[in-house]
């Protein structure tokens, strides 16, 4: 992007595989541009604070809190929202397994959950207990005491449907 | 929460980015990876009128050992820092803190460049650099200078730096044959604060006494804190001597100076400091090869 001091600034993100242009103001967070510009409420805006990562979206392939970045700063970059991970009417093996092992009770933290967990899984395939708790330790749940959320992504990793 | 109004730039060059920040003076801010700035700025408690993003300028991510040095980009993200085999490998007490910061997300954004520079005592780097000896390299209007890490931390979010100039690197002493290091933080949760923190950075000469050694502190002062004392009354001893451990942990809290907060009170925070420093010590002296 070159050097541009205006109010609104251009700019062009690819959101689930769609290239999304705007004109956006560079104050804007990025969780406000993928919830109130494109619509894409699955994204939650939970602490506010960069605490829980509830608003957890993945950019260039590395999961990052979207009320922490500027919506300015994924310009040119790619972004994948819980939106993106089912593909057609088929779950992604991650949101199965959440499923399957009541891997939630409230669900708010869930959208951030299963796009750490699907990061964690994307770089390593094969993690022990301990990896996949360190690996959503930056994601905070306030129901489940964690227990199902791990053996939720357990049973995500052991899929073959990726 | 949304910040107040800026102006945002996003410069493909230093000389670009120093140009813009010279002509704002003290109302521009650089932005990197923005984990520390923007959490700030939502809260209103920094509110610049220009950020630079620095984050496109290309050259600034490199981890290298080059002459005597390892040399490490400032725009290196945590999370590479934490992935690279060199650093764990050789520059254990750099790997340990790279495990601590933030939690997962923010070490996917946040940068060394930034967590040495936003001058947070509460940061974990700048203790590691202490320790570690390390020299801060700055661009200016006036060209390139370097500045020692025990000059670099002036007070609570002050550094040595003009606010026209840019860090770019931080040179860290190459690792020599044994040398070893650990960095220790004890935290009430991920991605909380430091309650404190110690690195201890340490070569051995080869009968075993500590040739070199370098102490720093995290959170328990306004700004990190190289323990002085606790590195001199070190430096010719053999470490492992018990008595040598618990005066290293009397002085190194002697020096703390922290602050009673939710955390803890500063006696206990003083105590803290005095059990990781003596861990911390057996473990740089063990990375070193002189355990027991």
């Amino acid at each position: 992007m070159p050097v541009r001091l205006a109010g609104r600034t251009p700019i062009s993100v690819t959101v689930n595989g769609i290239k999304r242009e705007a004109e956006v103001e560079p104050r804007l967070l990025l969780v406000h541009f993928i919830r109130d510009e494109l619509g894409l409420t699955g994204t939650h805006v939970g602490c506010d604070t960069s605490n829980c990562s509830a608003c957890a979206v993945l950019m260039d392939g590395k999961v990052v809190k979207a009320c922490t970045v500027l919506a300015v700063q994924a310009d040119g970059r790619e972004i994948l929202t819980v939106e993106g991970l089912a593909k057609d009417d088929r779950l992604h093996p991650v949101q199965e397994a959440f499923l399957n092992k009541h891997g939630l009770q409230c669900g708010f933290c869930t959208p951030g959950m299963l796009m750490s967990a699907y990061a964690l899984l994307q770089g390593n395939r094969r993690p022990t207990e301990d990896e996949i708790r360190k690996g959503i330790s930056g994601n905070i749940c306030r129901c489940t005491g964690y227990a199902q959320i791990v053996e939720s992504v357990q049973q995500a990793a052991r899929s073959k449907q990726w | 929460m949304i910040p107040s109004a800026f102006e945002y730039a996003s410069p493909n060059s230093l000389s670009e980015a120093i140009d813009l920040l010279a002509g704002r003076g003290e109302e521009a801010k650089v932005i990197a990876g923005g984990q520390s700035l923007i959490p700030l700025m939502k809260l209103r408690l920094a509110s610049p009128s220009l950020l630079v993003d620095i984050s496109r300028i290309p050259g600034l991510n490199r981890i290298e050992e080059a002459g005597d040095l390892l040399r490490i980009g400032a725009l290196t993200r945590i999370a590479e820092v934490e992935a690279s085999i060199l650093v764990r490998e050789r520059y254990p007490a750099i790997h340990d803190a790279s495990e601590v910061i933030g939690d997962p997300l923010v070490r996917n954004l946040g940068t060394i460049g930034g967590n040495v520079s936003h001058g947070d005592p509460n940061n974990d780097m700048p203790a590691v650099m202490l320790a570690l000896g390390a020299e801060f390299v700055a661009v200016g209007p006036k060209g390139e200078r370097t500045v020692k890490a025990q000059d670099f931390f002036l007070d609570t979010f002050t550094i040595a730096l003009n606010h026209d100039e840019i860090l770019t690197e931080i040179h860290v002493p190459r690792a020599r044959p044994r040398s070893g290091g650990c960095y220790l933080k004890l935290e009430q949760k991920v991605a909380d604060f430091a309650t404190a923190g110690v690195a201890v950075q340490v070569r051995l000469a080869k009968r075993g006494e500590i040739e070199d050694i370098g102490v720093g502190l995290t959170a328990v002062g306004p700004t990190a804190i190289k323990a002085r004392k606790a590195e001199d009354w070190l430096r010719g001893r053999m470490p492992m001597d018990g008595a040598a451990v618990q005066e290293v942990a009397r002085l190194a809290a002697e020096e703390s100076n922290p602050s009673t907060d939710l955390r803890g009170t500063s006696t206990y925070k003083k105590q803290v400091v005095a059990r990781l420093a003596s861990r911390a010590l057996r473990r740089a002296c063990e990375k070193a090869g002189g355990a027991g």
